[in-house]
């Protein structure tokens, strides 16, 4: 009983930080410039839905390219000893001691058609060999401005938040259960289809959330990587709060609808999520 | 016996945390001025200097874009005693009554202003909200050495052999004006129809386009990222400083002239602090100091006549009259424009 007063002030704040924007939101998205209940900004909603298929490609594609890179280095980091464990974990969180939007702007520089990446393959002969070989007239590769550079940038500030939570079960899992399993018989392909995986899925879940969520959101990356050239829902939920028109109506309208489609990725990732678990036990 | 407890101990965590939060906020005091202006857009020895003669403290904060300043102080949640708009936002901000009158007892040193700026603009007809700080006219930045010819039009930012090296403003007023522009329309239109065209031809640009980009014109021009890049032609003065490849014209179609000037935001808890430092600013020496910092011109012939040569005489900082007279000043748009403005210039973003 007492234990729970320590909670109460997480309970305040939780109530002022998340419950009073989100009932403002809320309202804020029922309501038109003068006041009266709608469901107009709903109804504009529907004009932007390109905008939001975007978002939701360009996030599922940065969440399967971080689960692709994250798990394997998870898992190998698991596996190492205490020695490699610290410097991996100091060599992944020392770049997020930087703010992420300067990070971006290295990302920029390197990125650029003059930047360090195509001036280091020019200096190479990279573009001469190349141009040689093909017949073009290459003189750097494009990279910068494209949507490839955002789930580039999304992948990059996000990958972390992938890795962690896969390493933190995978690390938990008790040998003994592997050993179990290697006793009768199973080989390493077989101890890590049946046994491993299914036993990091509960971290692979939180990863994948843990991208996803940031990335669909994400406004600054698509500008200072994407060149402005692709809309995001961040990007225009920003426009309706900084844009020229100044309609925080219409913008809680689609922060709310994004907040609910996410809701229900979640809700049903989670539901397949459990259905692996109970595979596992039964 | 426990939770009547709870409920008052919750009470007043909650009570605590309120008087926390609003201590931050507001705290009324002599003796401070809160000024807010687009950033890297001052001197800040001036303000040193300001502080030290008046003994006024200066909160200085700064913000991004008209835009943003607008949605500040719509949301109130900020107390700036003195703010920079733009011409049309100042149309916008007088219009929806969000300005005080300026007390021009209090700004004797307005009459360092040359006259032109002190009435008779549109925006603030009668100069009793606002003392304009600089001007200036956006430019044409070309790269001299990825461009074979001289740039004179705006169609020059839809030539398919410069594809791919063309930087466009990502600001749906500045973009869609030129569009607008090179169409032969105002760029104060109303007319859904022109504005739509406008569209179109931003469309049929965005393949060429290399990016939107606002401040990062400064890294890519400088770098030869780019080739061509519209910007404010006192910009350019800075970035040919550095890249001495560039150069900037003024568009045949005529361009955008605008003037940043001094507001006080209404219900400005510091208002005569606030009339006390716009007057600072408006010291010959000190407008002379900030231009020569952020190279625009500023209102005042006496100010233009402390400045450097380099910049004084330079057309890129002193638009010749035969070019502002091209030049519009942007207005403030209806609501349904404003409104039609975000839809189109998502239609090209999602183009």
């Amino acid at each position: 009983m007492k234990k729970k007063y320590l909670a109460i002030p997480y309970v305040v704040w939780m109530a002022i930080f998340v419950i009073v924007p989100l009932c403002l939101v809320v309202g804020y998205s029922l309501v038109n410039p003068e006041g009266q209940l709608t469901l107009e900004n709903f109804k504009a909603l529907t004009q932007y839905w390109t905008v939001f298929a975007t978002s939701f490609r360009l996030a599922i594609i940065a969440t399967a390219v971080c689960l692709l890179i994250g798990y394997p280095i998870a898992y190998w980091i698991s596996r190492e000893g205490p020695g490699v464990k610290r410097i991996a974990m100091i060599a992944m969180m020392l770049p997020m001691w930087m703010n992420f939007l300067l990070r971006t702007y290295a990302w920029m520089s390197l990125l650029e058609n003059t930047g360090i990446i195509n001036t280091l393959l020019a200096n190479l002969g990279v573009f001469k060999l190349i141009n040689a070989v093909f017949g073009t007239e290459l003189t750097y590769f494009p990279m910068i401005n494209t949507p490839g550079a955002v789930v580039l940038g999304m992948v990059y500030n996000y990958l972390p938040f992938m890795i962690l939570p896969i390493y933190t079960v995978i690390d938990k899992i008790d040998t003994r259960v592997i050993e179990a399993a290697e006793d009768l018989g199973a080989n390493g392909v077989q101890v890590f289809r049946k046994i491993i995986f299914p036993l990091s899925l509960p971290g692979v879940l939180s990863g994948i959330t843990m991208v996803f969520i940031p990335s669909v959101s994400t406004f600054a990356i698509s500008k200072l990587l994407g060149g402005g050239m692709t809309l995001l829902l961040g990007d225009l939920i920003e426009m309706q709060f900084y844009g020229n028109a100044y309609n925080p109506y219409l913008g809680s309208a689609i922060s709310l609808v994004m907040m609910v489609i996410v809701l229900i990725c979640m809700a049903v990732m989670n539901h397949f999520g459990e259905g692996e678990e109970g595979a596992v036990y039964f | 016996m426990r939770k009547p407890f709870r409920t008052l101990f919750l009470f007043l965590t909650l009570a605590l945390t309120c008087a926390v939060l609003t201590g931050c906020g507001s705290g009324s005091s002599n003796g401070e001025v809160n000024v807010a202006n687009w950033g890297d857009y001052i001197d800040e020895d001036t303000i040193d200097a300001f502080e030290e003669e008046t003994g006024i403290k200066v909160n200085y904060s700064t913000y991004s874009d008209n835009e943003s300043l607008y949605s500040t102080l719509k949301n109130g949640s900020t107390d700036y005693d003195v703010i920079v708009p733009s011409d049309y936002m100042i149309a916008r901000l007088i219009e929806e009554d969000m300005l005080e009158e300026i007390d021009f007892d209090n700004v004797p040193n307005a009459a360092n202003l040359d006259g032109e700026f002190l009435s008779g603009l549109d925006y603030d007809p009668e100069g009793t909200y606002s003392v304009p700080y600089l001007w200036g006219v956006v430019g044409l930045i070309y790269n001299t050495t990825m461009l074979d010819y001289t740039p004179t039009s705006w169609d020059v930012l839809w030539d398919e052999s410069l594809s791919g090296q063309i930087l466009m403003f990502d600001n749906s007023r500045d973009a869609i004006g030129i569009a607008l522009k090179l169409l032969g329309y105002s760029y104060n239109t109303t007319s859904e129809d022109e504005i739509t065209q406008a569209v179109d031809k931003l469309i049929e640009q965005k393949p060429l386009v290399q990016a939107y980009v606002m401040d990062q014109i400064f890294d890519k021009m400088e770098a030869g990222e780019a080739a061509v890049a519209p910007y404010y032609a006192g910009d350019a003065v800075v970035m040919m400083r550095e890249n001495p490849d560039l150069a900037c014209i003024y568009p045949e179609e005529g361009s955008n002239y605008y003037i940043d000037a001094w507001c006080i935001p209404k219900g400005a808890a510091n208002k005569e602090n606030a009339e006390i430092f716009i007057n600072y600013m408006c010291q010959t020496e000190v407008m002379a100091a900030n231009a020569t910092y952020c190279t625009y011109a500023p209102p005042s012939s006496a100010a233009r006549e402390l400045l450097g040569d380099d910049l004084a005489d330079n057309e890129l900082v002193y638009a010749p009259n035969e070019v502002r007279e091209l030049c519009e000043i942007y207005t403030n748009l209806p609501q349904t424009v404003l409104d039609l403005y975000d839809q189109q210039w998502i239609r090209l973003k999602a183009a």
